[in-house]
C-alpha cells in the first residue's frame, strides 16, 4: 500500500514539474533558446494569481481568466520588444539577456513585493480524500487537473491550428517556413507568450501547493531544466514523462534526498542519452 | 510581347564580402517554363533565393506583376502569388505529410481553399495521399521532393520556382517529376521557373532558358533558337 501512495504523491507532483518543464521546452525547441528567466516568470505567476486572488476575494483558479492573458501579453512584447532584437547578434548575447533578466525580475519583484513568504489559500486546500489506507489531498487532484489539461490544450494548439503548426514548422525549419508565409519573429513572439502563459499556471499551482518568495525562481527553474533536459529538449510528451520522473523521484528521495537523486538522474541521462527520452 | 510576369533588373546578393549574384537580369514571361542553367556556384540559388525573400537584394530591382517586390520578406512575398520549392526540398522533417501541405495553406487569402487545394495535390501525387500522417523526414527523396512541390502548389501561385528539384533523385522519379510539372503548366497555366544543372533536360522543358555563369546572366533566348554550341560556351565560360 505504501507503494501505491508514493506513486499517487509522485504523480501528483509530476504534473506540476511536467508543466513547469513545458514552457521551457517550448523555447528551446521554437527560438533555439535557453530561457533562464522561466524561473523568475512562474514566480511573477504565482504572485498574480495570489494577489488577484486576494484582491478580488476570489478562488484562485478563477484568476487564470486574467493572469494568463497578462502573461502571454508580457512574453510576446518581451520577444518582440528585447529578445528578438538580441537574437539578431546571436544566441549568446540573448542568453545572457534572459539571464540579466531574471536578475533584474527578482529584484523587481523583491522591491514590490517584499522578502514576505506569500501563499495561495483555497477553501479546498487542507480537504484530504481517504481511499482505504491512501490518502489524497483534493488540491493535488486539482492541480493535477490543471496542469495536464493545460498540456492536452497546448497540444491541441499545437498540431490542430494554423498557427500550432506554423509554431511547429518554424521549429523544423524557418526558412521554408517563410516561404510558407509565416512571420517567424511574430511566431517567436507567440512562443514566449504561450511560455508565459504556462507558467502563469505553473505558478498558479505552486502558490497553492507551496509558499513561495520573490527568490523562488531559481530553484524552479532547475527542476524545469532538468525536466527538459530528461524529456528532450523541444518534447511535450518528453515533458509529461519526465516530470513525472522527477515527481517521483522527489517523494521517493523525501525533503533530504529528492533533489539529489533527480539531478544524478539528470547527470546520468546527459551521459548516456544527451539528447533526452523523446527527442530524435 | 506584354509584359513579363517577372523582371529582374541588374540584381546583385551578398554574403558578407563574397559576392554570389553580380548584376543578374532575365524576364519571365507569364504561362511559360523557362529554364536556368548554370554549373556549381553560378548563383542560380543565391539569386532564387533573392527573388523569394529570404536573401536581400544589395542592388538592382525585381518586379513581379508590375509590382516592384524588391527586399520585401518572404512571407509577404508568397501571398503574393510568387512560391518557391527551395533546394533539398527542405520538408518540416518531424511533420506529418498532411501537416506539411497544410502549411502552404498558412497565408490567409489562401485558406479558404485549403480543402480543394489538398484534394489537388493528392491527386497529383497519390503516394502523398497513402503516406498522409508519416512524418515527412520518414520518406524518399523524392517523395520529399513531392511534399515540397506540394506545400508549394498549397500557396497557390501564379509563379513556382522549383531550385533543382531533380538533385539526388533516381532518373526515372525525375522523369515523373518532370512530367508533373509539365502537366501542371499545361493544364492550369501556371508560370514556371527550373533551376537545372543539366542543360540537356533544362533546354528539352523550358521554352525559353537563361544560363548563369559566375554570378552573372550570360545568355538568354529562347531555347529552340540557342545553339547547342552557345549553350555549351556561356555555361563553361569558354
Amino acid at each position: 500500500m505504501i507503494i501505491i501512495q508514493y506513486l499517487i504523491n509522485g504523480i501528483m507532483l509530476g504534473g506540476i514539474y511536467a508543466l513547469l518543464g513545458v514552457g521551457m521546452t517550448m523555447i528551446f525547441g521554437i527560438v533555439k533558446l535557453t530561457n533562464l528567466a522561466h524561473g523568475e516568470f512562474v514566480i511573477i505567476g504565482a504572485y498574480a494569481s495570489t494577489l488577484v486572488a486576494q484582491a478580488l476575494g476570489v478562488d484562485p483558479i478563477l484568476t487564470l481568466i486574467v493572469t494568463v492573458p497578462f502573461m502571454f501579453l508580457l512574453g510576446m512584447g518581451l520577444q518582440s520588444g528585447l529578445i528578438n532584437r538580441v537574437m539578431q547578434k546571436g544566441s549568446e548575447p540573448a542568453l545572457l539577456v534572459t539571464f540579466g533578466l531574471s536578475i533584474i525580475l527578482q529584484d523587481a519583484m523583491l522591491l514590490l513585493f517584499t522578502a514576505d513568504a506569500r501563499h495561495a489559500g483555497a477553501a479546498y486546500s487542507s480537504t484530504i480524500i481517504k481511499i482505504g489506507s491512501i490518502s489524497i489531498a483534493l488540491l493535488d487532484i486539482i492541480l493535477l487537473a490543471i496542469s495536464l489539461l493545460s498540456i492536452l490544450i497546448l497540444t491541441w494548439f499545437l498540431n490542430k491550428t494554423y498557427m500550432g503548426r506554423s509554431i511547429r514548422a518554424t521549429s523544423d525549419d524557418t526558412q521554408a517556413a517563410s516561404l510558407m508565409g509565416v512571420s517567424v519573429k511574430k511566431t517567436y513572439a507567440i512562443a514566449l507568450g504561450i511560455a508565459m502563459a504556462t507558467a502563469a499556471v505553473a505558478g498558479l499551482c505552486i502558490g497553492l501547493k507551496w509558499t513561495f518568495y520573490a527568490s523562488s525562481g531559481g530553484s524552479y527553474l532547475l527542476i524545469a531544466f532538468g525536466v527538459v533536459v530528461i524529456g528532450g529538449m523541444g518534447s511535450i510528451p518528453g515533458t509529461l514523462v519526465a516530470g513525472l520522473i522527477f515527481g517521483l523521484a522527489q517523494v521517493i528521495g523525501g525533503a533530504n534526498w529528492g533533489l539529489l537523486i533527480s539531478y544524478v538522474l539528470l547527470i546520468i541521462m546527459l551521459a548516456v542519452r544527451p539528447q533526452g527520452l523523446f527527442s530524435k | 510581347m506584354s509584359e513579363p510576369l517577372l523582371k529582374v533588373e541588374g540584381v546583385q546578393a551578398k554574403y558578407g564580402d563574397f559576392i554570389a549574384v553580380q548584376s543578374a537580369s532575365l524576364d519571365v514571361p507569364e504561362g511559360k517554363i523557362v529554364s536556368l542553367i548554370g554549373s556549381n556556384g553560378a548563383g542560380k540559388s543565391t539569386l532564387m533565393d533573392t527573388i523569394a525573400g529570404l536573401h536581400k537584394p544589395s542592388a538592382g530591382k525585381i518586379y513581379f506583376k508590375g509590382e516592384d517586390i524588391t527586399g520585401l520578406p518572404a512571407e509577404k512575398i508568397v501571398t503574393r502569388g510568387l512560391s518557391l520549392v527551395p533546394q533539398g526540398s527542405r520538408c518540416f522533417i518531424r511533420m506529418s505529410v498532411e501537416d506539411n501541405l497544410i502549411m502552404g495553406s498558412f497565408p490567409k487569402n489562401v485558406r479558404a481553399k485549403a480543402k480543394d487545394s489538398l484534394e489537388r495535390v493528392y491527386s497529383l501525387f497519390p503516394v502523398l495521399k497513402e503516406k498522409r500522417n508519416d512524418a515527412s523526414g520518414s520518406l524518399s527523396g523524392g517523395q520529399r521532393q513531392m511534399v515540397a512541390i506540394g506545400r508549394a502548389l498549397m500557396t497557390n501561385p501564379e509563379l513556382i520556382l522549383f531550385d533543382e528539384i531533380s538533385l539526388g533523385l533516381a532518373p526515372t522519379i525525375i522523369k515523373d517529376i518532370y512530367a508533373t510539372v509539365k502537366d501542371i503548366n499545361r493544364t492550369t497555366g501556371m508560370t514556371v521557373v527550373l533551376v537545372e544543372q543539366d542543360t540537356h533536360r533544362a533546354i528539352k522543358t523550358g521554352e525559353f532558358c537563361h544560363v548563369m555563369l559566375k554570378g552573372n546572366v550570360v545568355l538568354s533566348g529562347r531555347s529552340k533558337e540557342l545553339g547547342d554550341d552557345e549553350i555549351k560556351k556561356a555555361y563553361f565560360g569558354i
